[in-house]
């Protein structure tokens, strides 16, 4: 599992996509730039640039045609993924933390951050994609059509649930709730985590029935859609930026790490900067990955499960192919259950 | 006006209701206490009944005691007459002092004035308080007798059928015990939140365990770790059991301020800081105010640094009838226990003792036939007198054995468990001063004389020095000389030291193997002898642990022939940032530890076997202590423990069937858990999935409901099942020649 080095970035790393195919590769950094690369060698396909501020989020849209970045310049940006070109800026008050399209790719919900007076926000805003042939892409609607505020505790993690039946956010003081898309009301919230350990990373399985939640208080949970009710938790001894569900195999992919600003020695071995594989199921660690020098900010796993790719404080994305044990790897009641 | 019913007010409810109300233990609390000022009187029962012409002399008989205790005068004593012009056996006697006066109530209450007569004395204010009318019944009620309870056995960990053993653990703001399970997760007993507020200790035979408050010592046992003893000794630091769990000494920098009803501490321990308490009545048996060692000299310009404090401030002996403390460069106090009294009415003077060690066990030296502890104490080289190492016979007080010596810049006194030897390592320096070296003096306790070996084979200075629990070899860490300041840890040199096989008794030491450039320094024997971790703790760069055998059943080297010994290293482990290494009582077990008093990196504990394999790692956040709960010795006698070694084949095949067995167990456990949990999970999906497409029907949707929306522009790939494998050919020309053939 020889990973293929990305070093594109100047500063580290915020979110990093795969687009549906698994072809492409998006990724963002506080150094203004969205990057986007082929998947299968690593060559950089382009840049995205434009923007003012760090780059903290970017999705891509189900058909790999519209490309949706947040930014601390206090604005969304919709980029035409072939030619490289703004199709369209929304203006918001604060910076963008998190933004994601909708399974269907008719919405796009962008979370805001508390600041200056102003409360934190999850707006939805409509997409249109023109004329199907790449043209008037940049007629789009002015306003969000809905914003719900979080007056408890800020949103810092969003996402669709399947037909996108439910907005689900992660906030700050570790609780996840979950909204009406259509109305903006708030149906449940549920203190996932730890009281007061952010929720740094909400991912959803391919079929988007249920998500696992990444926080400080150095745990992961799998968390049903429909009901937030807790199904796994995965314990590991570090902090935790983000988490991921792979497809093909039931796994989950956890990576963290001592913040730069608390390592106290410079020493790889006290910061923790591996990325975690553990059983989905059984809730066991299975396998590290090392090889960042700083934490791990974000991770994201191949829509096929294929490979998987880790972007770092450090300012490189790693991708990994996994190679043919990963795949053959089970437990033997697993291989009982597929006998059967 | 008689109230009737129908005049009755608001108020006369009120007032009625009032007087229903109980107020007397309110009454009782807000009380004012007359008695104050009053401290100095003491009431004296006893007396003979005397005519008024005689009382005088009475009068003067009597100060004569009263004034061995503190000042009063004639004036000061008040004998009433009763009508008949008789004294009635009683009289007020006012102190200077308050102090003065609970001197008297403590030391002439029950003191016989005459043959007929005997003193009672009381406070004043203590007849007030408990003699007063109606406070004491006029018939004798026999107080009731609590009903038997019994009480839990203090030793039941013993009779776990697997013999396995328990161990403490402090992490975070919890206490747990919890039984060692080898390589399994340990199987917990008790695990309480803020179960002490600075340290726990077992007592040394495991009994109980000790923990610290604020407000006194707590001792815990049974099987429920039930309260058993409480020692109020306010702001505790230190506690320390004596060997065979009989007395327990308490340290508090901060002097007792004894407060009025105080039940247990009375006005004898105000001021002090060290009391010793018999652990059976929860009594203070005496208590004493700290000497402090003192401070290492400070270099010019520099701060005096901090006084440090003498612990253990009393040293017992081994069979707990005598603890001693000393008064660095004075004197050696010997007291008996339980009375507490100085042995012969004096401390032992010595002028300039620095350090003594009692013998850790009762010793018959040769031809000696009363009974005698022995302990042992150094002098260093006063003007032009030698330095001195010195034995000497408890309670006789006789010095037995004294060995002078010279150059020497600091002296280290090590028995062996057994009191067979003491090792005295004494650094010399040389006459410039300049270069450091160790002598290694060995007393041999049990032979004729006290004979003295020397080993000098050691150039370097030796920073660490262990005896083998029960045995006749030890280990020696030593260092050259280092740069002072330097970053890096000094290179150490450990060396393996045995005896020369001479028949029964063990013959001279000689140095068996030094091992060269590691940096450990710490030294680690098994309770029961043979094996040994030597390591490096404490340190920043390393964190090995050598695991040594010292009976190796193998090839021997030729070279070492003649030793009771066979050195083979058996395994290196390393724990990053170990601070505390302990073996578990019974030597088959050792646990690495790095505690977050030491440092916060990397917190928890390792357990490894006695070979150094490694069982299991246990980070813990916030681990502050492990500590394993102490065995009593064993019961068995010295045939029995031989028995069982002879069969210890047939024994071990037992445990082995036993362990396979329970591993088996473990492993279906394991697997049935698997297969349950995996069932469930695939429920949910399918339950999921279920819902999902009931969903999709009622609001008319179509399956793919999620694909993209709108994209026309998709590539056909998109739909289809499967990867899409694009095969590229890429054509390179080399090279082009053209011929022209004809």
């Amino acid at each position: 599992m020889r990973p293929i080095l990305l070093s594109g970035h100047e500063r580290s790393l915020t979110q990093i996509k795969f687009n549906k195919d698994g072809d492409l590769i998006f990724s963002t950094s506080k150094d203004k730039v969205v990057c986007a690369w082929w998947s299968a060698n690593g060559e950089r396909l382009g840049t995205y640039s434009g923007h003012q501020g760090a780059v903290w989020t970017v999705d891509v849209s189900p058909n790999t045609v519209l490309l949706a970045t947040g930014s601390a310049d206090n604005t969304v940006r919709l980029w035409n993924i072939k030619t490289g070109e703004c199709v369209k800026t929304w203006d918001f008050p604060t910076a963008v933390k998190r933004v994601a399209f909708s399974p269907d790719g008719s919405k796009l919900l962008a979370v805001t951050e508390k600041r200056m007076g102003f409360l934190g926000t999850i707006a939805v805003l409509d997409i249109a994609y023109g004329d199907g042939e790449l043209n008037n892409l940049n007629v789009q609607a002015e306003e969000p059509s809905l914003r719900i505020t979080c007056e408890d505790s800020k949103a810092t993690v969003a996402g669709w649930s399947y037909m996108g039946k439910y907005i689900i956010a992660g906030h700050e003081d570790g609780s996840v709730s979950q909204y009406d898309p259509k109305t903006g009301d708030q149906l449940e919230n549920v203190q996932a985590h730890e009281f007061d350990h952010q929720i740094n990373d909400l991912q959803f399985s391919p079929d988007r029935t249920y998500f696992i939640t990444a926080s400080k208080d150095k745990s992961a949970k799998l968390i049903s859609a429909s009901n937030l009710a807790i199904l796994k938790t995965y314990v590991a001894d570090t902090p935790l930026n983000s988490a991921s569900i792979t497809a093909k195999k039931d796994y989950v992919i956890l990576g963290g790490g001592q913040a730069a600003m608390d390592v106290t020695t410079t020493s790889a071995r006290q910061g923790k900067f591996e990325a975690r594989f553990y059983h989905k199921v059984f809730e066991d660690e299975i396998g590290r990955v090392r090889g960042h020098f700083g934490p791990l900010n974000t991770i994201d796993v191949h829509p096929a499960g294929t490979a998987y790719a880790s972007g770092g404080e450090d300012g490189y994305v790693r991708i990994h192919h996994f190679d043919k044990p990963y795949f053959d790897f089970m437990y033997e009641v697993e291989r009982e259950q597929l006998r059967k | 006006m008689a109230p009737s019913f129908d005049t009755l007010t608001e108020q006369d409810f009120h007032e009625e209701e009032e007087e229903e109300i109980d107020f007397s233990d309110l009454k009782e609390q807000y009380e004012v206490k007359l008695e104050e000022g009053l401290d100095t009187f003491v009431v004296i029962d006893g007396l003979p009944v005397v005519p008024e012409d005689s009382r005088q002399k009475l009068v003067k008989f009597l100060l004569r005691k009263l004034n061995t205790i503190g000042h009063t005068s004639e004036d000061a004593v008040f004998m009433p007459l009763n009508d008949k012009g008789m004294s009635e056996g009683f009289a007020f006697v006012e102190y200077e002092t308050p102090e003065q006066a609970l001197a008297a109530v403590k030391q002439l209450h029950g003191v016989p004035l005459d043959k007929k007569h005997t003193l009672a004395v009381n406070k004043l204010m203590d007849i007030e308080r408990y003699g007063r009318e109606g406070r004491v019944e006029e018939e004798y009620h026999a107080p009731e007798l609590e009903p038997f309870k019994e009480k839990e056995h203090l030793r039941s960990w013993m009779a776990d059928a697997h013999a396995r053993d328990q161990f403490a653990l402090y992490r975070n703001d919890k206490v747990g015990v919890f039984w060692n399970n080898k390589s399994n997760p340990p199987e917990n007993v008790v695990d309480r939140a803020h179960w002490t507020q600075l340290f726990v200790q077992w007592s040394p035979k495991g009994t109980f365990l000790a923990s610290v408050h604020p407000q006194g010592v707590q001792l815990w046992g049974g099987a429920s770790f039930s309260k058993q003893k409480q020692f109020p000794h306010p702001f505790v630091q230190l506690v320390e059991f004596s060997p065979l769990e009989g007395y327990l000494t308490t340290w508090s920098s901060r002097p007792i301020q004894v407060e009025e009803g105080q039940p247990i501490l009375t006005f004898e321990e105000d001021g002090k800081n060290i009391i010793v308490w018999d652990i059976e009545s929860g009594k203070p048996l005496r208590s004493f105010v700290s000497h402090d060692l003192a401070a290492p000299a400070a270099a010019e310009g520099e701060v005096q640094p901090k006084k440090k404090v003498q612990w253990p401030a009393f040293k017992w002996s081994a069979d707990e009838k005598y603890c001693a403390r000393m008064l660095q460069g004075q004197s050696i106090s010997i007291y008996e226990v339980p009375n507490m009294n100085l042995l012969g009415r004096t401390s032992v003077k010595v002028e300039g003792v620095n350090d003594f060690e009692w013998s850790p066990a009762t010793v018959t030296r040769e031809g000696v036939k009363t009974y005698e502890q022995l302990l042992c104490f150094w002098t260093p080289e006063i003007g032009s007198n030698p330095a001195r190492v010195a034995m000497m016979s408890v309670p006789s007080k006789e010095i037995v054995r004294t060995r002078n010596l010279f150059n020497v810049s600091d002296v280290k006194l090590h028995w062996q468990s057994q009191g067979a030897y003491v090792c005295v390592k004494v650094d010399r320096h040389s006459k410039s001063k300049k270069s450091m070296a160790t002598n290694l003096e060995i007393f041999r306790v049990r032979e004729k004389g006290v004979p003295v070996e020397v080993v000098d084979s050691l150039k370097d200075t030796v920073i660490n020095f262990s005896w083998e629990p029960n045995g006749s070899r030890f280990v020696v860490i030593t260092t050259g000389e280092t740069p002072t300041g330097a970053a890096v840890p000094p290179k150490t040199a450990v060396s393996f030291f045995a005896p020369e096989k001479k028949g029964n008794i063990a013959g001279n030491f000689k140095l068996v193997r030094t091992v060269d450039k590691k940096t450990s320094n710490g030294i680690y024997w098994s309770p029961k002898g043979r094996f040994v971790v030597v390591a490096t703790v404490h340190s920043q760069s390393n964190f090995d642990l050598d695991f040594w055998d010292m009976d190796f059943e193998g090839e021997k080297n030729e070279a070492e022939k003649d030793l009771a010994v066979n050195l083979q290293l058996m395994k290196t482990v390393e724990h990053y940032g170990v601070t505390d290494i302990e073996w578990d009582p019974t030597g088959r077990y050792v646990v690495s530890s790095a505690s977050v008093w030491t440092h916060s990196m990397e917190n928890g504990w390792n357990l490894h076997t006695f070979s150094g394999t490694t069982l299991s790692e246990n980070p813990t956040e916030k681990f502050k202590q492990f500590l394993w709960r102490p065995r009593p010795p064993t019961l068995l006698s010295k045939e029995e423990q031989k028995q069982v070694r002879k069969n210890l084949r047939e024994y071990s095949k037992e445990f082995d069937e036993e362990d396979r067995y329970a591993v088996d167990i473990a492993n279906t456990a394991v697997v049935e858990q698997r297969k349950r949990v995996l069932s469930e999970w695939l429920a949910w999906l399918r339950r999921e999935k279920e819902i999902q497409a009931e969903e999709r029907e009622a609001f008319g949707l179509p399956e793919d409901v999620d694909s993209p929306k709108l994209a026309k522009d998709a590539r056909a790939g998109n739909q289809q099942e499967g990867d899409t494998i694009v095969e590229e050919i890429v054509e390179e020309i080399i090279e082009e020649t053209e011929e022209v053939i004809g």
